[in-house]
């Protein structure tokens, strides 16, 4: 036998849990991240024959080359942001709202219930209050759906979310076909808001960025400074030390549904009273599952949202410049979005662990 | 009423199809302990891919000045959906077992990136084609109904049952198979240990990894066919934006009505299949077609209430479905 | 072919680490040809590390291990099935879902289709072979702890496996079972099969191994022939020096009746009794242990008095004071933090630390103010006062940890107790509930622990002690109540009870004893079980 040199095989590679690992690294180490997806990305419009970089820097100017597009690029920021803001809430209890897309739309349609039928009635800003509680209220309720059962009977929530939105789409249609369908017109569309009744615009866009960014500082407070904040925190992390800390799980998942829906329908009035002036099947337009990656990507946190939803904005508003420029189809954002995402998500392991490659071994003191 | 009564069968097997697809495709993976929520995502991959490899044969043996074969534009279009799903898992499985990222929002990611990939693609081979992407009739023959001698002929049960195109056949045969392999089978008896108890299956001498990797893989290719289904029959071989939409999230409320048993799986793909066209054969004055559409969602939404409010321990998910396995995590 | 040798196994300089902790440094281990080995050592010296080394679970970083003489690699568990290495985990690695049979030939080759019938025939026939019993096709989750245990052995066995190795099969037995485990045991070795039990029980390793090694902190220590030892050179090794195992038990004025539980009873999940009419008090400045074989109703007996179980008859009265006058609650049904609003201060360490009793992802101030954070009114919490809280446990505990402001799922084993068990002595609470509060820490911290008990004792708090270490609960409590089955079979007084008649008692219950006709009270004491009392409690012992 010449067991002498037959070294012990060690699998190929290894991976070991650090011990910490500096802020410094871990975010150079998401950083090199995100230049490879850009990368990636990068090779795919190679491969459909067209130079990278100009892509890339159409996007940019696409985005923030004019008045007229940094307004449109906002504008479409508004929603991603408080949408992200409102999911964070659910998130951070492990709630998978991914009805954000539905909370949105029915908001939406509450506001419109006012903002199309009693226009004549009310003032303006009464008017536009009522919108205001209308969208909230709805997309609070409809969130609330969901929490209930969950809290009640532990239903799945993911699944019962999502099917919320292809009702809410649904129901939109149907108005738009039938009762609110507007009057005189020969397509199934439903009207526009009267002109008085609109948001005002300040610095070119309606008011609803300035609530957004009112409304990071306060969830932000929310989250790290109030007792209901910690709640959620601690639910998040485990419902049985929770019911042993004396909080009412139960309690704790409505109340915070509530929110969360809330804010999601109050993107729908805003997206209704500010930017469409209508209500369609497109009025919530993906944004509720673009959020979810922007709470994601930010760590729940709100100012790492803002920058994240400005930033996929940016690819958004981008997107369409590249359409018209280079005859990329505009579907290249969420194309882009997911290989950015892939990369973020996988990124983070390598923050978490470290590998070790056969015949590498480390000295341990 | 007899014939509308067959006819709302008929529809609803070809309607229901792509659903089961969809949920055998996650019945594989789940049971492997990974819960990908991007079925929506790899059945528009395999829509778009399936629909343009079917195509793109068409174009090339067109410009050699030959005659497409149907069969073979077939089992082009199967084949590539598959990879194409298949690949879509891949990244999923790549992230949430060798990465351990999680897998609720990497699914999601899947179906952000998923759609995004198919109608980007669609798109885009339409811009080419010069407007939109469409197969020739031969290949839409290949996927119409069939005719099988005899079996056929059979009065009534002949029109109910042996007159589908081949993919329903396909699913059929797929469901039965996987029964047998997940109750019969010494693998299929090993891949549940993994999805209850991955550290039970570990010391077992169990691979985690291949298994969960397989399963997932496999299983998503399997949607990939499902994503198929729909660009071919559902659409006749052409490509709608958007195509997929809201089929995939069935296909995972599927799993959870079927409680991950493919054979019952057939039969629930079957109601929610007449559910998704019922408007057009169930006539309910005053019912506008809208409401319909909400119909199957719903019933999702009411099953799911339901069979949480009961708890079965055999017949529920997998016990480790949605988390991930590190050996050596202390 | 290799000379024989008379070594199973041979372990020479392994080492595993995970992340900075060493686990084990440079160990040598040897097992020979049909030998029982007691691989000793204290919580956390590595046994387990070692020995998952030995099944494939975990890869060792530097070392050589050789089977029958030969150098060998394992890298999974299926290697070490090849080589003949079975493990009995302490944690049953069994799938809930599937039968007995299923369980056991998991994993294996063969033929595509499964063949159950023919399974099952071999399953009965190994069992019978070595005197066990076993219904093949069962259900785990239907199974009794000790079934779960059989199926276990036989899974190895039926892998063919010839070097065994148990990791603590003892603690989750009666004394009964294991003697019947340890026949069974020695019958294996009859069998010709090599045996490796890992345990920190003294006299289990006096009566059942032929040589002992001893780990500590890692390594490796030595190894003794059994009859050539003794108790407390084992424990010199264990430990590092000389140490008396003995627990004080410091005697103490019994107070008022803290806490009368009476007739309480609760449903499991499938809508069993998990508690059948269990009736007992607490009283101040006493430690009431609760002793019993795992799942007989302990969870479910804390959880219900703190509020977090439902109960479905009975009731839990709470006798004490606020603001000066006597008060007497029924708080059955009531959630914590109605108990609390009460004015009754409760406190509990549950079974489970980081996944109910603290917040694993949270630091160590966010973690003190899990009890208090509502005390102070108004919409934001305040966590300065936790944050000097914390600091001061750190303090006086010994806690050890880079800080205030690191996750307490990072610490240490002994060091989340502490935390845990700090913050609630920290509410200067009247009722102590602690559940198995020794698991899985060292000697040192598990005797830091009975200390804090004590003075919380002395302090005339009414300790409920909900114990697995039989030795532990007769020295340290004062009374001692058994569960079997959810009932109470006894309440018993540890100076005079014997540990085979607490065995007996765990499994078996006088029905006719347990319900006096008169009061709803027991308070049992002396040898007897359930004896009956009358009301004056005065008389027992201790006082």
């Amino acid at each position: 036998m010449s067991s002498k040199q037959t070294q012990v095989k060690e699998p190929l590679i290894r991976m070991v849990k650090r011990g910490s690992i500096s802020q410094q690294k871990a975010w150079g180490i998401r950083a090199a991240a995100f230049l490879l997806s850009l990368v990636t990305g990068g090779l795919l419009i190679l491969v459909l024959g067209h130079n990278p970089l100009s892509v890339y820097k159409a996007m940019v100017i696409g985005a923030w080359g004019s008045r007229t597009v940094i307004h449109e690029t906002v504008k479409l920021a508004v929603p991603l942001l408080i949408t992200a803001i409102g999911i964070s809430f659910a998130f951070k209890m492990k709630f998978w709202n991914i009805g954000a897309e539905g909370q949105i739309l029915v908001g939406a349609v509450a506001a419109g219930a006012f903002g199309l039928f009693t226009a004549h009635i009310f003032p303006k800003i009464p008017l536009v209050i009522l919108m205001l509680l209308a969208g909230m209220a709805a997309g609070g309720l409809y969130g609330l759906l969901p929490a209930i059962c969950k809290a009640k009977w532990g239903t799945n929530e993911t699944l019962f979310t999502l099917m919320l939105n292809y009702i809410a789409l649904a129901f939109i249609k149907y108005l738009m076909n039938g009762p609110w369908k507007a009057p005189g017109s020969s397509f199934p569309k439903i009207a526009m808001l009267v002109q008085g009744a609109r948001l005002k615009k300040v610095l070119g866009v309606h008011w609803g960025w300035i609530l957004a960014l009112i409304l990071v500082v306060l969830a932000f407070i929310y989250f790290n400074k109030t007792k209901q904040g910690y709640e959620i925190a601690v639910v998040g992390q485990s419902n049985n030390t929770a019911r042993y800390a004396g909080i009412n799980v139960s309690k704790v998942f409505i109340r915070t549904m509530f929110l969360s829906g809330a804010l999601c329908g109050l993107v729908g009035m805003l997206q209704f009273a500010g930017a469409d002036y209508t209500i369609t099947e497109g009025t919530a337009g993906g944004v509720g599952f673009t959020a979810i990656t922007v709470a994601w990507l930010a760590k729940m946190n709100p100012f790492g949202m803002l920058i994240v939803s400005v930033f996929i904005a940016m690819l958004e508003r981008g997107s369409n410049t590249i359409q018209t420029n280079f005859k990329i189809p505009a579907s290249a954002s969420d194309l882009l979005i997911g290989i950015i995402l892939f990369f973020m998500l996988g990124c983070e392991f390598f923050i978490t662990y470290r590998l070790i490659f056969r015949g590498k071994e480390e000295q341990h003191a | 009423m007899l014939s509308t009564l067959n006819s709302l069968f008929i529809a609803a097997v070809l309607a229901g199809t792509p659903l089961l697809l969809g949920a055998l495709g996650e019945i594989l993976t789940e049971k492997s302990g990974n819960m990908n929520l991007g079925v929506e995502g790899m059945m528009f991959m395999g829509a778009i891919t399936g629909l343009a490899g079917s195509y793109y044969y068409e174009q090339a043996i067109a410009k050699s000045g030959g005659s497409p074969s149907g069969a073979l534009s077939a089992v082009i279009a199967l084949l590539v959906s598959f990879i194409a799903g298949a690949f879509g898992a891949l990244i999923y499985a790549f992230l949430t077992i060798s990465l351990r990222a999680n897998q609720n929002v990497t699914g999601l990611t899947l179906t952000i990136f998923g759609t995004g990939f198919g109608n980007f693609f669609g798109e885009f081979i339409g811009q080419k084609a010069g407007g939109y992407v469409a197969v020739s009739g031969t290949t839409k023959a290949a996927f119409s109904r069939m005719h099988i001698p005899v079996l056929s002929d059979i009065p009534i049960i002949g029109k109910l049952l042996f007159e589908y195109n081949w993919l329903v056949y396909f699913a059929v045969i797929l469901a039965l198979l996987m029964a047998w392999f997940f109750n019969k089978s010494r693998v299929g008896l090993n891949l549940r240990a993994v999805g209850e108890d991955p550290a039970t299956a570990d010391a077992a001498g169990i691979n985690i990894t291949k298994y969960k990797y397989i399963a997932t893989v496999v299983g998503g290719g399997i949607c990939g066919i499902g994503g198929m289904y729909m660009s071919m029959v559902t659409t006749s071989g052409v490509w709608v934006h958007g195509c997929v939409s809201g089929y995939g999230w069935l296909a995972v409320a599927l799993v959870i009505f079927a409680t991950w048993r493919p054979a019952k799986g057939m039969l629930v793909a079957l109601i929610f299949g007449g559910l998704t066209i019922m408007r057009m054969y169930v006539n309910i004055p005053g019912l506008p077609a809208q409401i319909y559409d909400m119909l199957p969602y719903v019933a999702t939404i009411v099953v799911l209430v339901v069979t949480s409010m009961r708890e079965s321990k055999e017949h529920a998910q997998p016990k480790s479905c949605g988390l991930n396995y590190f050996r050596e995590e202390r | 072919m290799s000379e024989t040798t008379e070594y199973a196994v041979k372990m020479h300089h392994v080492t595993k680490t995970f992340g900075k902790v060493v686990a084990n440094m440079d160990v040598d281990l040897e097992l020979k040809n049909g030998e029982i080995l007691a691989l000793l050592g204290e919580n956390g010296s590595g046994k387990t590390t070692l020995m998952n080394m030995l099944s494939g679970i975990y890869f060792p970083d530097h070392g050589e291990i050789s089977i029958h003489g030969k150098q060998v690699t394992i890298r999974s568990p299926r290697d070490a099935f090849g080589l003949g290495i079975g493990m009995i985990h302490q944690h049953f690695k069994l799938v809930d879902v599937l039968t007995a049979a299923e369980n056991i030939v998991l994993g294996l080759d063969g033929k595509a289709t499964l063949n159950r019938k023919e399974v099952n025939k071999k399953v009965a026939e190994i069992a019978s072979r070595y005197g066990f019993e076993i219904d093949p096709s069962k259900k785990i989750y239907n199974m009794a702890v000790s079934e779960k245990q059989t199926v276990e052995i036989l899974k190895v066995l039926y892998r063919g496996a010839d070097i065994l190795i148990l990791d603590e099969p003892t603690a989750v037995l009666t004394p009964q079972e294991t003697e019947k485990l340890f026949a069974v045991l020695r019958n294996m070795k009859k069998d010709g099969k090599s045996i490796i039990i890992i345990t920190h029980k003294l006299h289990e390793v006096l009566s059942i191994s032929d040589r002992v090694a001893i780990l500590r902190k890692g390594e490796y220590i030595g190894a003794v022939e059994t009859d050539k030892t003794n108790q407390a050179e084992l424990t010199e090794m264990m430990v590092g020096r000389p140490v008396s195992l003995e627990i004080e038990r410091p005697q103490q004025e019994r107070g008022i009746e803290r806490l009368q539980v009476i007739d309480l009873t609760c449903l499991n999940g499938e809508g069993v009794k998990a508690l059948d009419n269990v009736s007992f008090s607490a009283y101040g400045g006493e430690i009431l242990g609760v002793a019993g074989i795992a799942g007989s109703g302990q969870k479910e007996l804390c959880e219900a008095i703190a509020g977090l179980y439902p109960a479905i008859g009975g009731s839990v009265l709470y006798a004490g004071e606020l603001n000066g006058e006597p008060i007497k609650e029924r708080i059955l049904g009531l959630k914590p933090d109605e108990i609390v609003k009460k004015g009754i201060s409760m406190a509990f360490v549950p079974e489970d630390r980081l996944g109910m009793g603290l917040v694993a992802g949270m630091d160590m101030t966010d973690n003190v103010m899990l009890r208090s954070y509502k005390d102070k009114k108004g919409l934001f919490v305040d966590r300065k006062t936790p944050r000097e809280v914390a600091e001061q446990l750190i303090e006086e505990l010994e806690i050890v940890t880079p800080g205030v402001d690191t996750p307490v799922g990072r610490l240490s084993g002994g060091n989340v107790q502490k935390v845990l068990l700090g913050r609630e002595i920290a509410l200067s609470p009247s009722v102590l509930i602690v559940a198995y509060p020794v698991r899985g820490l060292d000697i040192n911290s598990s005797y830091r622990i009975y200390d804090l008990l004590n003075e919380q004792k002395k302090k005339g708090v009414a300790v409920i002690f909900i114990g697995e270490d039989l030795d532990v609960l007769i020295e340290l409590s004062d009374r001692l109540m058994v569960l079997c089955g959810g009932k109470v079979s006894g309440i018993v007084d540890p100076r005079t009870v014997t540990k085979e008649d607490i065995g007996l008692m765990m499994i078996h219950v006088e029905d006719e004893q347990i319900s006096p006709e008169g009061g709803n009270e027991i308070n049992g004491a002396g040898q007897d079980a359930g004896e009956k009392k009358d009301e004056n409690p005065k008389e027992e012992a201790g006082v």
